[in-house]
């Protein structure tokens, strides 16, 4: 199939979920100033994007239109208890911390963005390749913002010393504090928007 | 302070207040960014916008309370809390939504458009599910919305408004948009960093 790796190339870097769509922001700077935390966060995402967007897609025809957001919100948010469960048996102690945000992934804009815009269009299998290449897009900026912010904030990476960074780093507080994270993604979203913009200015 | 140890009238002017500033939920627990990257152009939408917010957090935020407490916690049904509150949130919404539509049309124009976006709201939900993790009582957990609920308000507004003045100057091309609006919350939650030292909850 061409057009599932295209689909993949469009989530990792032209659709963005986070730097163009500019969506689910929300759980992106919350859950970025620990790797590890990060990493169970995209777990479930990814999980959750691709498999709301499966069952969406297969009952796209048989979901009435006016009750349809609050159809794709239970089918979103089963799947979400499930990622809770697992993470809560898995690692109690990272749940302790993102719990509130793993039950936000039901409001997170990218499962329902996607659910609305392509799953509930398009066939199951299609919708389930998107769900999967829109979370790992989404995951992939999580994984890089969370790679700055923990070392600059902590001088670790998923909990292990860099050697000889305590020698002359001072921990940067503020990198893992709530304003690092609005400052990381503004620098990420800038750069990314910047790339795009100039060669599809020439082409036009 | 524990936050068990505040009584009375006190008590819980101390619980709306530190909601809404120090512990902010757009601006130190980052919710409800979507809707306001979107909708905060302007200070006139944001204020609609924040005024919808922050009733529907106060009133969901009692009831997703009173559900947890008498339904959820003692039928050992803890692991349906996501859908339970969801649940309630939309159909709130939608009951309001009839609600100003049939009683209210002018009211309907004005908040119309955002009342399917705070369904979707995370800050909503969030301040629901952070209810769940504290010792509070009835009324100090509709506080605790209605707090959460009006520092977003505040938050929006306040963004809403630098933007507006923001858009009439000249800006690199890919910090248009998000971009910029990002910085600003940036400093801003750093601003609102200094709230932290006055409560204690």
């Amino acid at each position: 199939m061409a057009s599932s790796g295209k689909l993949f190339i469009d989530a990792f870097w032209k659709n963005n979920p986070i730097l163009i769509q500019v969506l689910g922001v929300c759980s992106t700077l919350a859950v970025t100033n620990l790797l590890a935390n990060t990493l169970f966060m995209c777990f479930g995402l990814i999980f959750t994007t691709g498999l709301s967007n499966l069952t969406i897609s297969a009952l796209r025809n048989h979901i009435p239109d006016r009750i349809r957001m609050i159809v794709q919100v239970l089918i979103i948010s089963i799947y979400v208890m499930i990622v809770d469960i697992v993470i809560k048996a898995v690692s109690p102690d990272i749940h302790r911390f993102i719990g509130p945000y793993v039950g936000l992934i039901i409001t997170n804009c990218i499962v329902m963005g996607r659910a609305e815009a392509f799953a509930s269009q398009n066939k199951p299998f299609t919708s389930f390749l998107d769900g999967i290449a829109m979370g790992m897009g989404y995951s992939m900026i999580l994984v890089l913002i969370a790679l700055v912010r923990e070392p600059l904030g902590f001088g670790t990476i998923l909990g292990y010393k860099l050697p000889g960074l305590e020698l002359w780093w001072h921990q940067w507080t503020i990198m893992v504090m709530a304003p690092g994270a609005f400052f990381m993604l503004a620098l990420f979203t800038w750069f990314a928007r910047a790339k795009m913009a100039a060669p599809e200015g020439a082409t036009k | 302070m524990e936050a068990t140890a505040t009584h009375g009238f006190a008590g819980l002017i101390l619980i709306f207040v530190s909601a809404a500033f120090t512990d902010n939920v757009l601006l130190t627990r980052f919710l409800g960014m979507c809707s306001c990257l979107g909708v905060s152009k302007k200070v006139d939408t944001s204020i609609g916008l924040g005024a919808a917010v922050t009733f529907v957090t106060s009133v969901t935020t009692a009831l997703n309370y009173l559900v947890y407490k008498f339904v959820l916690l003692p039928l050992d049904l803890d692991f349906l809390r996501f859908l339970t509150f969801i649940v309630i949130i939309a159909a709130f919404t939608q009951l309001v939504e009839m609600i100003i539509d049939r009683y209210s049309p002018s009211l309907y124009y004005a908040l119309g458009i955002f009342l399917p976006l705070i369904t979707v709201n995370c800050a909503i939900l969030g301040i629901s599910l952070f209810m769940v993790n504290k010792p509070y009582n009835f009324l100090e957990a509709f506080l605790f919305g209605a707090g959460g609920g009006f520092g977003w308000f505040l938050a929006i507004t306040l963004i809403g408004g630098i933007r507006e003045k923001i858009n009439e100057s000249m800006l690199p091309k890919g910090l248009e948009g998000p971009g910029i609006t990002l910085i600003i919350i940036g400093i801003m939650s750093l601003a609102f960093i200094g709230f932290s030292g006055i409560i204690k909850v």
